[in-house]
């Protein structure tokens, strides 16, 4: 079984470019020059340094004792939450603004949920002094206040997306229409392993970065590169995409992903793809996607912004039908208490994103020498409002 | 010879295509809607398929679509819509739509009920040339049922030449590098690149869309193109009209040449 992309943008059944002829130039502009680019030696100098000196890379692979003895095995945190920005979306943002550049583009157009990859795209837009307009549902735009008040300060303009759910999907959705209208200085820097091809394996090889540390990490720590378990939560897929990266060929390591159940995989307010999507296309990807009968996309619900998809990336989508990743769901409350506990246990206060991957751990019923890599994919601060909440009406957790 | 190569045998100017979307703005509209173009005068009918995400559509389009679904249209109900307008109208029917729409519905059964239904032609934006010709082209040939892909300012000759090929209903030349609904006056850059395609010699008919929103864009880009589409304007007429009929009479009316 291949992971690898083919040469016209499939993983397996997932992928392709189904777009419009009005993206077609700018697409094709990236697709036939983003492995060149990114293979240049200069390309390669450049994005290491501002990965290693601007984001503060490689960020720590730690284990967390008390998590540990709570859930059995040896769980180790990778800590993208300590990145600049405060989430592994950084990563990608540093990579497609330097490709950018190199198109000769002098205008960022991002779309965000959660506000992280806002926030990591008008860090960069900044760094690089380019022009930035970040797309991003008006639902989002309240409960993810902190990353907005950001993105302003940081110079970008935030637009609201005000059709369908006012979400993740509906932001990308005016992205996509902003790239339309503005065809020759515009770059789209997309969030996640999602959209046409080149997009999802672009990402996904700038998010790698994250595999290819937890390797040597690992190795200096456990004497092993290989852990039993890697784990991430999913909404387009780009941190588990870069968790998984380079042990896709190694069938020892087992694939976990946790997906956004809301308030029940069943309930009707749900954003949990792999178990209710269907192969279709969404945002110019063929993939697995929430939908009914006659094609229409279905409004998905979490209470995590950044999960809150209804369509998952295709290398995943692969991953998961070819059974090499098992996914889990997580509740929207089962990942409050995973917050809290991560809190409480490890003083480490994750994102909401992330919660769900941590909600994850009761479920693999480790054994006592298992390693698991869990993607602390960002931290918490975004979110304080929700969790603030929700301790006060728990008095579990006073 | 099916009703888009009749309509373009006997008739090569001032095509009037017009785009609404079924079940706007009522759900039940769409045949008297379709029924009041005929009698204006349209030559074809470009009927949209409401879809939840259209990608290439500006607001007056989301609007309508939106709309058209939260009234419960749906696939069926549009075939049976199409059906009855059949009853009274030979007017060559375009079913505008995103490729997901017809996956879901599956491709053979949706291509049934269009060739059943008296469905001419599919414009499907999203559906990529390669695709079409490895896995609709025959069976849509089969069916009877013609496409029409889309070329605009951006789009490389060698492309264009391929679009032309491939288009069996005609070429939808997109005016300018937008979304729908974007109503400006013609820009010259817009005149050269209308010029430039007039001059290639393309085999198949030309239609003009996108902005394309009175007498003035219309009459433009008929003297470059064997006609326009319009579209967002027209659904801006449907929103704002009290009288159906009475609107797209005297509409369509403001767009004719005495
Ligand atoms: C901290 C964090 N984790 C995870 C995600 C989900 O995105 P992805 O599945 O692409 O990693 C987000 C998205 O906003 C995020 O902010």
């Amino acid at each position: 079984m291949s992971y690898e992309i083919d040469p016209r943008g499939y993983y397996g059944e997932y992928g392709g470019a189904y777009i419009p002829e009005m993206l077609h130039a700018n697409i094709e502009e990236l697709r036939s020059q983003y492995q060149e680019i990114m293979a240049d030696p200069s390309f390669q100098k450049e994005y290491n340094t501002l990965l290693r000196n601007y984001v503060g890379r490689p960020s720590p692979l730690y284990l967390a004792p008390r998590l540990s003895a709570k859930h059995g095995g040896k769980i180790y945190l990778k800590r993208e939450d300590l990145n600049h920005t405060g989430a592994h979306k950084i990563n990608n943002t540093i990579g497609q603004i330097l490709v950018a550049k190199r198109l000769h583009k002098t205008r960022i157009i991002a779309e965000t949920g959660a506000g992280q990859h806002g926030v990591a795209t008008a860090t960069v837009c900044a760094l690089m002094n380019l022009e930035c307009v970040v797309y991003m549902g008006s639902t989002d735009i309240e409960r993810q206040a902190p990353n907005v008040a950001r993105m302003k300060m940081l110079g970008a303009k935030v637009r609201p997306a005000t059709s369908g759910s006012q979400t993740l999907k509906d932001a990308t959705n005016e992205a996509i229409r902003d790239w339309i209208n503005n065809p020759h200085d515009t770059h789209y820097i997309i969030g996640s392993v999602v959209g046409p091809h080149p997009y999802p394996d672009m990402v996904a090889k700038f998010q790698a970065i994250i595999s290819q540390e937890t390797k040597q990490q690992l190795l200096e720590q456990e004497g092993r590169e290989n852990p039993d378990y890697l784990l991430a939560c999913v909404g387009g897929g780009s941190n588990a995409a870069g968790l998984v990266y380079h042990y896709l060929d190694q069938n020892d390591v087992k694939i976990i992903l946790a997906e956004a159940a809301g308030k029940g995989v069943h309930s009707g307010h749900s954003a949990a793809t792999s178990i209710l999507g269907s192969l279709g296309i969404i945002h110019g990807s063929k993939t697995l996607l929430m939908q009914d009968k006659d094609g229409q996309i279905i409004e998905p619900y979490s209470i995590s912004a950044g999960l809150d998809y209804p369509g998952i990336g295709p290398l995943l989508a692969h991953l998961i039908s070819s059974k090499r990743a098992k996914v889990y769901s997580a509740t929207d409350q089962e990942a409050l208490e995973a917050a809290i506990e991560l809190s409480r246990y490890e003083g480490i206060i994750p994102a909401l994103e992330t919660a769900h991957a941590l909600a994850v751990l009761p479920h693999l019923n480790l054994k006592t020498d298992e390693i698991v890599v869990l993607n602390l994919s960002g931290r918490g601060d975004k979110d304080l409002d929700t969790y603030i909440d929700n301790i006060d009406t728990r008095s579990n957790f006073q | 010879m099916n009703r888009i190569e009749q309509l373009f045998s006997r008739k090569k100017e001032n095509i009037l295509n017009i785009y609404t979307t079924a079940g706007y703005p009522k759900l039940h509209d769409t045949v008297e809607i379709v029924l009041a173009l005929e009698q204006a005068g349209t030559d074809i009918i470009e009927l949209g398929m409401p879809y939840s995400d259209p990608m290439a559509d500006g607001e007056t389009i989301q609007y309508s679509s939106a709309k058209a679904l939260a009234n419960g249209m749906h696939l069926d109900l549009l075939f049976e819509q199409v059906k009855e307008i059949r009853l009274k109208s030979e007017i060559p029917i375009v079913l505008m739509g995103y490729l997901n729409q017809m996956i879901q519905y599956g491709q053979s059964r949706f291509l049934s009920a269009c060739s059943d239904s008296g469905v001419d032609a599919l414009i499907i934006p999203d559906l990529p040339m390669d695709i079409y010709e490895e896995d609709y082209q025959e069976k849509m040939k089969s069916h009877g049922i013609g496409i029409s892909f889309l070329v605009t300012p951006q789009t490389s000759e060698e492309r264009l030449y391929k679009a032309d090929t491939l288009s069996s209903a005609f070429l939808y030349v997109v005016s300018q590098s937008s979304i729908t609904g974007n109503n400006k006056n013609i820009k010259n850059d817009q005149l050269q690149y209308f010029e430039r395609l007039a001059r290639l010699n393309l085999s198949a008919p030309r239609l003009v869309g996108f902005g394309i929103h009175d007498r003035s864009t219309y009459e433009t880009a008929c003297n470059f193109a064997n006609g326009a589409i319009i579209g967002s304007e027209f659904i801006r007429q449907l929103r704002s009209s009290e009288d159906l009929t009475a609107t797209i009479l005297s509409f369509i009316a403001t767009l004719k040449s005495s």
